[in-house]
């Protein structure tokens, strides 16, 4: 009867799962205009909320004048501070362990920070509202750089607790100060610098960027008075979470809060936190009793809600003549703004960054990070990075360049020299991670071999030749970067977010004809998660991908999970998806035993069935296992098919990475061009290739304008001064360089299905890559370090710094 | 504030309607008519996202109050599938080629290379590259982008899509 059945690898094809490029679902509605965003949360009734806005970087308020807003038709409501007060909402606690001010509480500490959200029929009528209300200001003394902060005649900025000198992270230096956090042992790592051969010691400035989704963050607040029910649209990237803040923060009970994030336009760290226009929304619309929707503009998204990095990190590395590194030792400065509102995982206040030591056997090392206060934009997410893994990437990753140099070797063997060799994992760094697992000497060859590097470095010579003698203009660069990331956030014992764990959730219901709804605790931002999860499911249960709906965003739905950031949905939701899974197969094999009349033992999992071992004639499919636990199970076993799985990682997951760039500078124009990128990422088990490469095509893409020209600086006066896609960078088409991709496989041990997740590492790696390449173009003549951003300004003042236009 | 009196047409159907002056085309396509697949990203004409294609022209809807569409032929997103659902080449070669992520760019992207390939029906991936210059993308780094339009011209001009080497 089976006579043309058909094969295994036809079978396996059909369902697209793990490994198959499967075209992507979201796609049908977002090519066709059909995306349901925040902005388009249209509700009867809806009122538009704005904020005015503080035009000074430190400031006392004198007085705020809201009558002629409230004056003006179609004004609904102006809250102020005052009014937050007695709510005790006018400041809001953070992720940090600190408090953030909803609405500026008598005084502001950044430029543009909230002072009052007008509340109107329209958002043009809000706008108009806004240039009605009189902010009276008394101008104080500014700080917006780090090192000055600490100083001690530095302005108090945090007046609410200037005499508070224990914070959230334990004793405070200063009253500008948030947290001293070490790692490592200290005294060993002294006493091998002390003795060392060879060292070196540069300070790294990684500076403010924004991760400026397209979509800005947005929400509509629905207070449903006869219910006491509270409904939340939000660009949420955690909803679970946001819902228990808002329970807490409002008193409304967590089950009468719907938390909803529908389709979300980018996210990249931005939409993390919780920010004032979400808690001003809600407000609104429990004292007006209508729904009021909330939407910032792009400046407003670009000078408040969240910035990244903003670390100074003074790194030395300690080695051997022969290039042994022996020590690391990293200072960093960390400044978090007004708040520190910082998204890390609790008790970890500059998150996974150290994870400085990357990819190499450094025997000993000490970190130390000081947060400081500044009159600067409160936030400090991480920019598709895992958090804070970006920085300490970049640090290691130049200092490697530097000691290669000071040795007088190619940076490429120093590393193949020091490299954490295949043997060696799990491996236990000198700051506290164990890596799961790696074979990065095989990743470097490959990456080597594709990019030619041996022609390269003697093209390079040729060219610095020609450059001496005044044949050409261009200098030649060649950017090198070995990564390894840390990313799955994370085990209970290290990570929880607010105290709770940071597991992840998967639920699976199978229908009696056999499709299936998946519901996890994550949220797409354009990770594709309704296509991807499906196909874990698709080979763990045999059934298409097609026949799979994944369900995300809907707090009333689905289970309780702390979101989508740091790359975590696949190491954690991803596996509670296999492990639920393997519950609903575990329990199919039990009713396949019974229709077969066989014990379960005598059953083997076979592509989409269950077959009796050593008769494939004899099988049942996962369909008509479905159907049967519906109507025919086994004596005692409850009807249904369905399971939940709540995943507590074992351990993080560490992909890696080999990245090469191929660069010219032109000294005359300061521009630089990038001939060639070449990205080698082993993210374990892969998923979705297709997806894979695009994710790593868009993550080299921000990591592209980040080390080359993107940057949130302030002047002396607290001014923002790239607050408009006018002055921030965001390459277009004509900029972006093209990418070639590549891959190793290394599987999690740990992770069901062996995959480590992939989105955050061409930014980790291609940051330092793209600022190598450029550093690498500048090295022969002794540069020193040249710190970011590298746009052509920049790089044509180091040019005119070293004469090169003379 | 008194209105004004506009008459255009949308995907083909002729709209009326009493807006403000000052209103946005973006907003009276987005709010007053529910058609919003046409974005907002930016407020300063930078992004793109809000690109409809208005007398044949790209315009960035962000920008174009209502009243300078009056007597206008418009077309948004909505209106590029044939009226029995199939899909435009250009919809089809952004999902094949897997051109977008996130998806708040695309509405305007293929806006934009609509009129482009009406400008261009063959053009180079230079010209495909500065033809988009105006439309930011945050998610695919516009390779598979500059891909999915040339599968779409390939697929208008009725020749075989072949993958550039790289």
């Amino acid at each position: 009867m089976n006579d043309i059945a058909p094969t295994q690898a036809e079978r396996a094809e059909k369902l697209q799962g793990l490994g198959c490029k499967r075209k992507r679902v979201e796609d049908i509605r977002f090519t066709q205009g059909r995306g349901n965003y925040v902005d388009d949360v249209k509700l009867p009734g809806m009122l538009f909320g704005d904020f005015v806005r503080s035009s000074h970087a430190h400031a006392r308020i004198k007085s705020i004048d809201t009558s002629k807003a409230l004056a003006l038709p179609g004004v609904k409501a102006v809250l102020t501070a005052a009014d937050l007060k007695p709510l005790k909402l006018h400041y809001m606690p953070t992720l940090a362990g600190d408090v953030a001010a909803v609405l500026a509480d008598e005084k502001v500490l950044f430029q543009n920070q909230e002072i009052a959200f007008v509340v109107a029929e329209d958002r043009y009528i809000a706008a108009d509202a806004i240039e009605l209300v009189e902010v009276e200001y008394e101008a104080l003394p500014v700080v917006v750089d780090p090192f000055q902060a600490m100083a001690p005649d530095a302005p108090i900025l945090r007046d609410d607790i200037k005499d508070k000198m224990n914070g959230a992270h334990g004793p405070r230096k200063h009253y500008n100060h948030i947290f001293n956090w070490q790692v490592g042992d200290k005294q060993a790592t002294d006493e091998v610098f002390k003795a060392a051969e060879v060292t070196t010691k540069d300070l790294f400035v990684y500076q403010r960027t924004h991760p400026a989704p397209l979509e800005t963050c947005q929400c509509v607040a629905s207070m449903d008075k006869v219910k006491g029910e509270l409904t939340v649209w939000g660009t949420f990237q955690a909803p679970h979470v946001v819902r228990t803040v808002v329970s807490i923060l409002s008193g409304i009970a967590e089950h009468k809060v719907h938390v909803i994030a529908p389709d979300i336009g980018g996210g990249f760290g931005n939409k993390v936190g919780v920010y004032p226009g979400y808690v001003c929304a809600i407000v609104a619309s429990i004292v007006l009793g209508v729904p009021v929707k909330w939407v910032e503009d792009r400046m407003e998204n670009l000078s408040t809600t969240s910035f990244a990095r903003d670390y100074h990190m003074a790194t030395e590395l300690a080695a051997t003549k022969e290039g042994k590194i022996l020590a690391m030792r990293v200072h960093m400065l960390a400044d978090h703004g007004a708040f520190d509102a910082c998204a890390n995982p609790s008790k970890l206040p500059a998150g996974f960054v150290n994870i400085c030591t990357g990819s190499y056997d450094i025997p000993v090392a000490h970190l130390e990070v000081d947060g400081v206060y500044t009159n600067k934009a409160t936030g400090g997410v991480a920019y598709r990075c895992s958090l804070r893994v970006t920085e300490g990437i970049y640090a290691i990753e130049r200092a490697i360049e530097v000691l290669a140099k000071k040795l007088g070797m190619d940076s490429v063997d120093l590393r193949m020299k020091n490299l954490i060799k295949a043997e060696q994992f799990p491996y236990r760094s000198a700051l506290g991670w164990e890596y799961d697992s790696g074979n990065y000497h095989v990743a470097l060859q490959k990456a080597l071999d594709a990019v030619g590097y041996p022609a390269l470095r003697v093209e390079q010579k040729a060219r610095q030749e020609a450059f001496r003698r005044g044949e050409t203009r261009e200098l030649m660069g060649i950017g090198v970067c070995f990564f390894t990331e840390i990313v799955g956030a994370g085990p209970s014992r290290h990570c929880d977010i607010l105290g709770v764990g940071m597991f992840d959730s998967a639920e699976i219901r199978v229908h009696p004809t056999g499709s299936i709804v998946a519901r996890m605790g994550t949220k797409s931002q354009g990770q594709a998660h309704e296509t991807t999860y499906a196909q874990i499911i698709a080979t763990e249960l045999g059934i298409p991908a097609d026949d799979i709906t994944i369900e995300e965003g809907d707090t009333d739905t689905a289970p309780y999970g702390l979101g989508t950031y740091g790359s975590r949905s696949t190491p954690v939701a991803g596996a509670a998806t296999a492990m639920a899974a393997r519950k609903i197969r575990a329990k199919a094999q039990m009713i396949a035993a019974h229709l077969l009349e066989v014990s379960e033992y005598d059953l083997e999992w076979d592509v989409d069935r269950f077959t009796v071992k050593g008769l494939p004639e004899k099988f049942k499919t996962m369909k008509e296992i479905a159907w049967a636990a519906h109507n025919n199970l086994p004596p005692g076993l409850e009807p249904g098919l369905e399971a939940v799985n709540y995943y507590d990682p074992p351990n993080m997951t560490y992909p890696f990475g080999a990245y090469f760039c191929v660069m010219d500078i032109d000294i005359d124009t300061g521009v630089a061009k990038t001939r060639r990128f070449y990205a080698l990422d082993d993210c374990g088990t892969r998923i979705n290739p297709m997806i894979i490469e695009g994710q790593v095509h868009g993550g080299l893409t921000e990591a592209f304008a980040i080390a080359m020209g993107q940057e949130i600086s302030y002047d002396a006066q607290g001014n923002v001064m790239g607050a408009s896609f006018m002055d921030f960078f965001l390459p277009t088409a004509v900029e972006t360089p093209k990418w070639e991709t590549d891959f190793t496989v290394t599987p999690s041990p740990h992770h069901p299905i062996g995959a480590k997740g992939v989105g955050e590492s061409p930014n980790v790696g291609g940051v330092p890559c793209f600022s190598n390449a450029v550093n690498d173009a500048f090295a022969f003549l002794d540069a020193g370090h040249i710190q970011m951003p590298h746009d052509g300004w920049r790089l044509w003042t180091v040019a005119e710094r070293l004469g090169l236009h003379a | 504030m008194s209105k004004v009196h506009v008459k255009m047409t949308i995907n083909g159907r002729e709209v009326e309607a009493l807006v403000e002056p000052r209103t946005l085309l973006v907003h009276f396509l987005r709010e007053q008519l529910g058609l919003t697949g046409t974005h907002i990203g930016c407020d300063t004409s930078h992004c793109g996202a809000c690109t409809v294609d208005l007398n044949e022209m790209s315009v960035k809807s962000c920008t174009l109050f209502v009243v300078q569409a009056n007597g206008a032929a418009i077309l948004t997103i909505e209106g590029m599938a044939a009226p029995d659902g199939t899909l435009h080449a250009l919809q089809e070669g952004f999902r094949q080629m897997h051109g977008l992520q996130c998806g708040y760019c695309t509405p305007g992207m293929i806006m934009r290379a609509h009129r482009l390939l009406k400008e261009n029906p063959n053009p180079s991936e230079d010209e495909i590259r500065s033809g988009i210059s105006g439309n930011l993308c945050r998610c695919t780094g516009y390779q598979n982008i500059v891909k999915s339009i040339q599968y779409a011209a390939a697929k208008i001009n009725g020749v075989p899509y072949q993958e550039a080497a790289e």
